[in-house]
């Protein structure tokens, strides 16, 4: 920290302090008052989202990865098919798919259109949920299939000559390893669902980039919303990154 | 019964992927067309913008490092999404204003320049990490006895570093052409017509949701498992004669 100081970088530091005065200064921000509110609802539909997406594919993701590593045939073909095609198609593709097919296709079965869980289909957010959980899913997939083949195998066959059943096995030995593994690469995929967060608001749901889109379809300006939408995401990401910082830290960094 | 009619009216809508005009094929393979040339140019400039950013990271001076550490930053941290509405109406903007100060009237940039633009800058962010990572991966003798010999460096770089990186760098490159192609259809959201828009727009004008985009689904899958077939066949043509590494 001692280094970070360099002479350059006072130079750079205030360069980019008078940018930012120059921002707050000249460009407009009247509007900003009027939309606190529906930034803030954005903002938390976005973190909202994100969670129950990734809480949700990892649930998914964890029997794939499994199912690949060390399933039988008729169990890895599929789910080595399923991370193929979520991973091969743009999500936009397959949020679209999942909307504008499953939206227009449920109208028509009347014992949807009769059930409880009918108000709920009826909006936009399940589909943006499920078409981001499955591609979380898709993605975690392939990076768990190489994280539970990645445990070491004396690991697996201690516990087996243990006599311990596989359940507890799974649970104690085999997926706490491999959930270590993958740490890592887990932080920079939760950046990327984030990433992949805003594609919702072309399926109507208000999050924070619609909000700003809303913005300027109401004001004509173009600039400062965008902006200021960049710099939430980039909070949002330091945000994620340092969680995992501390998730990593808080592990032992040894495998045994 | 219902399950039937289900089945004929699939087969029915099947018809409306024919090539001529009561069908919407040929408008999605145009769209497939548009796609593949955006890719095909944002990676390109990506690896260009790279390629330099990776060199001026490695062995640039302190401000340069620091400017490629920030562009890397950022770009890797906004959505794609946010950075194309950006980069869309600031490059239209910056050209426009350019124009008019030289004395020139508007002009309406082509979606496909925007997009190649926009967009290869984004992979420029990551292509500089990757490369920068296999670079790093080069045997540092093999650069030295280049340096001891005196080859110049574009001529060290030419001979030594690229060739020999490029089998570290080729896994991350398929990657990245690999999210290249899968980005292109964020330029839907600006109105480009490339293969999910036009798959919008068939889809919408005829109702036959599933119908156009599953068929846009397996046009995309033939292009990424194509490609990465080929890239496959590239790392190991990159490989040979060098010791078989195990991860």
């Amino acid at each position: 920290m001692r280094n970070f100081w360099l002479p350059h970088r006072i130079v750079m530091a205030a360069l980019g302090v008078a940018v930012l005065i120059w921002c707050v200064l000249t460009l407009r921000w009247d509007w900003l008052p009027n939309y606190l509110g529906l930034a803030a609802m954005g903002i938390w539909r976005t973190i909202w989202l994100l969670v129950l997406s990734l809480v949700l594919g990892m649930m998914l993701a964890i029997p794939l990865g499994l199912a690949q590593a060390a399933g039988p045939r008729w169990l890895a073909w599929p789910a080595r098919g399923f991370c193929t095609v979520i991973r091969g198609t743009p999500l936009l593709l397959q949020l679209w798919l999942l909307y504008y097919g499953l939206g227009s296709l449920f109208p028509t079965i009347p014992w949807i259109r009769q059930s409880d869980l009918w108000p709920i289909l009826r909006q936009a957010w399940p589909y943006g949920l499920l078409a981001l959980t499955l591609s979380f899913a898709g993605y975690e997939g392939e990076v768990m299939r190489g994280a539970f083949r990645g445990v070491v195998k004396g690991q697996i066959e201690a516990a087996t000559a243990m006599g311990m059943p596989r359940l507890t096995l799974l649970r104690r030995i085999w997926l706490p390893q491999a959930l270590h593994r993958a740490l890592p690469t887990l932080g920079g995929e939760t950046v990327l669902q984030l990433k992949a967060t805003p594609l919702v608001a072309t399926i109507t749901v208000v999050d924070i980039y619609a909000v700003a889109g809303r913005v300027r379809q109401d004001t004509f300006i173009t600039y400062e919303p965008l902006l200021l939408l960049a710099v939430v995401y980039m909070a949002i990401t330091g945000i994620i990154v340092l969680l995992f910082r501390h998730f990593e830290r808080r592990l032992p960094s040894r495998v045994a | 019964m219902e399950t039937l009619a289900g089945a004929a009216a699939a087969a029915s809508t099947l018809e409306l992927l024919q090539l001529s005009p009561p069908g919407w094929g040929a408008n999605l393979l145009q769209g497939l067309w548009n796609s593949i040339l955006i890719a095909c140019g944002a990676f390109a400039l990506g690896l260009g913008l790279g390629t330099l950013g990776a060199f001026g990271k490695l062995y640039g001076g302190l401000i340069t490092r620091d400017l490629l550490a920030i562009y890397t930053t950022v770009v890797r941290a906004v959505p794609e999404l946010v950075l194309i509405l950006i980069l869309y109406y600031a490059v239209t903007d910056a050209v426009n204003q350019t124009l008019i100060a030289v004395g020139y009237g508007r002009i309406q940039i082509s979606g496909l320049a925007a997009g190649i633009a926009v967009l290869g800058v984004v992979q420029g962010a990551y292509a500089t990490e990757v490369l920068r990572g296999a670079i790093q991966a080069v045997p540092a003798g093999q650069i030295e006895a280049a340096r001891a010999m005196g080859m110049p460096p574009a001529l060290l770089a030419r001979r030594v570093t690229l060739p020999l990186m490029l089998s570290n760098a080729l896994p991350g490159l398929a990657n990245l052409w690999l999210i290249a192609t899968k980005d292109t259809a964020l330029l839907a959201v600006v109105g480009f017509g490339e293969l999910t828009q036009q798959t919008r727009q068939a889809a919408g004008a005829t109702k036959a949701y599933f119908t156009f985009f599953i068929a846009a689904g397996m046009l995309y899958l033939i292009l990424s498992i194509g490609s990465g077939w080929l890239f496959a066949k590239a790392e190991h043509r990159a490989r040979r004669g060098l010791p078989e590494v195990r991860g």
